[in-house]
């Protein structure tokens, strides 16, 4: 045995850890863009983008919100409606058993978090989407909730703020899902229609459903850099036309060229920019409120 | 050209061709095959009864996707009558998988749009096997809004897998010009009809199905994704399409159980090609019944009417409590029916 050996990591460890999703676990991690090794109490310190080559890492729905909102200012909305299994779906795996899953994984109960905070002093409607909850999809659940948040909004006089990460509608609850595509552009109509400000932030990944509703609907369409946009996902787009796509496809970057977004923005800015964006697009005595308070 | 049969037919093809061959024998030897033409003739009528009438959603999802399935422009050509077509999303093409225009369906004045699928090789690519791009879907913005100020009620007709996954296509904000029609038809100031009569494949026909009343043929389907793309994904094997068919609630009866679709048109056994005439005239009598309802509806009522349908669809359990018996909000038709349709 040489002395190297005794450097060596084994198992599991979390250079090796699967989950690109979430952070890795320990002091030491490997960045999963750049493969450089980042101390991880940097990485809390930059919220989670690779000091190095500026990687953003998914965010949770509740680190979403840490990020966006002042201080203790969160209250959380329609908290307790959870999944049922309206079709009683069965695949290798039953829907149950993934929607208790991930219950359990994530600590949550849906794929998204809604409520009320201030953010930068303005009082704003904000929904988070989780990726690791069944993949950030949506289903009925997550459509009654943007649509209750965009009715408080509606009722309250409020901006929304949304950020994504979904995969796209939930395909255990069949067309039910489907029909959440309609019933959050509904809403989002209504909520625009009063003229209150609607801003969309695209984290990675958000596909399919997601952005083909809600999520491209935005007065401001804002991008995390790098993030993987589109209507179908590159693996099926492959199978179907037989061929690569080419790199950096369906990428922020490609979006903002194409004119499909209107911002990438760095996660350190993001709360900045939001704000900015509000004062500009909050009626004159909103502003003037938060001035004064 | 040689006739498609789907694998589940094929029990009743062969039996029709035992029975094609019985009757081509010579005129002199025919008396003698009378009675096993009889009974032969007895057994097909009877194969079929049992095969078309108990069709599982897969072999549902075969028959929506029948080449000799009547398509679109079939309808268009059957049940309207003096058709203008007007072309183009004036930014940036033409897109003949969804056509549409002016029509009248007997004295009504409408705008019908809807996916065209083809049925020759030909036709096929010249509309992309009913597989829109971006313009597509923005020429048919551009006509649901044309038809709003002009007071033309809409029909729209859906069939099609779905919209089109190239890069072009996500290059020219497919998300965009699907959630952008979705936004037009849920505040459209006109009554709105749309019927899937073959295929309806995810968002692609969603954009087209966000409607006052929504049909289904028969045999057609609809939903959120094709039983080989969720048999891929969630069984690792697109060859499960069979078994993701059933498990996606997704043929008519199963959809209108769950209040999701309006009505059924019905078909002749065996599908719509086996008698297209019936299919019409159903057809164009359900929607001329239906135009005559929703016209009777004030627009802010029809308006209001469409907003709640889609903020009523939905299933979900308002406490933490997974128990389908307990605390559940079936908030479309909360009715003893709809729950034992669960």
């Amino acid at each position: 045995m040489s002395i190297s050996d005794w450097f060596k990591r084994e198992g599991n460890s979390s250079i090796k850890s699967k989950d690109k999703r979430a952070v890795p676990e320990g002091i030491w991690s490997q960045c999963a863009s750049c493969k450089s090794t980042i101390y991880q109490r940097e990485l809390f310190a930059t919220d989670f983008v690779c000091p190095n080559c500026s990687h953003h890492y998914q965010l949770s729905a509740l680190q979403k919100i840490d990020l966006l909102i002042d201080g203790d200012t969160f209250n959380e909305t329609a908290k307790d409606i959870s999944s049922i299994d309206p079709l009683k779906f069965e695949a290798k795996k039953k829907y149950k058993d993934s929607i208790d899953k991930a219950k359990r994984s994530t600590g949550l109960k849906e794929a998204i978090i809604t409520g009320k905070g201030s953010l930068n002093g303005h009082l704003v409607a904000i929904g988070a989407m989780d990726f690791r909850f069944i993949g950030g999809s949506m289903g009925s659940v997550v459509g009654e909730k943007i649509a209750r948040l965009i009715d408080m909004a509606i009722n309250e006089n409020l901006p929304v703020v949304i950020t994504t990460a979904s995969g796209g509608a939930r395909m255990q609850e069949g067309i039910f899902s489907l029909m959440q595509m309609a019933k959050t552009t509904a809403s989002i109509d209504r909520l625009q229609k009063k003229g209150l400000p609607y801003i969309c932030i695209l984290a990675n990944p958000t596909t399919g459903g997601v952005t083909a509703s809600f999520a491209t609907l935005a007065d401001i369409i804002i991008a995390e850099p790098k993030a993987l946009i589109g209507f179908t996902g590159p693996r099926v787009i492959e199978q179907i036309i037989k061929q690569k796509v080419p790199k950096g496809f369906q990428s922020s970057e490609m979006m903002i060229e194409h004119g499909q977004i209107d911002m990438i923005v760095e996660r350190k800015d993001l709360k900045l920019t939001i704000s900015q964006i509000l004062d500009f697009l909050s009626p004159a005595e909103v502003v003037y409120e938060k001035i004064r308070s | 050209m040689k006739k498609y049969v789907a694998d589940f037919e094929r029990p009743i093809i062969e039996l029709e061709s035992q029975l094609e061959e019985l009757k081509k024998a010579p005129s002199a030897k025919k008396s003698d095959f009378a009675r096993e033409i009889t009974y032969l003739e007895k057994q097909i009528a009877k194969l079929k009864v049992k095969t078309y009438t108990n069709l599982t959603p897969w072999q549902k999802v075969q028959l929506a996707r029948h080449p000799e399935r009547p398509r679109y422009s079939d309808y268009l050509e059957n049940v309207f009558s003096e058709f203008t077509e007007i072309h183009g999303d004036r930014l940036y093409g033409d897109d003949r998988a969804i056509i549409g225009g002016f029509a009248y369906l007997d004295s009504h004045k409408v705008m019908v749009v809807g996916t065209e699928k083809g049925k020759t090789t030909k036709e096929k690519v010249i509309h992309n096997f009913g597989m829109p791009h971006p313009e597509g879907y923005r020429k048919a913005a551009r006509l649901f809004e044309l038809a709003g100020r002009f007071n033309l009620p809409v029909i729209n007709f859906i069939d099609t897998p779905g919209a089109y996954p190239g890069i072009e296509a996500e290059e020219r904000g497919q998300a965009n010009a699907i959630s952008n029609n979705l936004k037009i038809l849920s505040d459209l100031s006109v009554p709105i009809i749309s019927t899937v009569i073959g295929e309806g494949g995810s968002g692609g026909a969603l954009a087209l199905g966000v409607a006052d009343r929504i049909f289904m043929m028969e045999n057609a389907y609809y939903s959120v994704i094709s039983p080989e793309g969720c048999a891929s994904i969630l069984w690792g094997d697109a060859k499960k399409a069979e078994k993701a068919a059933d498990a996606l609630s997704l043929t008519a009866d199963k959809l209108l159980k769950l209040k999701l679709i309006d009505g059924i048109i019905s078909e002749p056994l065996g599908g719509a090609q086996h008698d297209v005439e019936e299919v019409f005239s159903g057809l164009k009598s359900t929607i001329l019944k239906t135009l005559d309802k929703l016209s009777k509806v004030s627009v802010d009522e029809l308006k209001e009417l469409r907003y709640q349908r889609l903020m009523n669809a939905g299933v979900f359990s308002e406490k933490d409590n997974l128990s389908v018996s307990q605390g559940i909000k079936i908030l479309r038709g909360d009715t003893d029916e709809n729950r034992s349709a669960n």
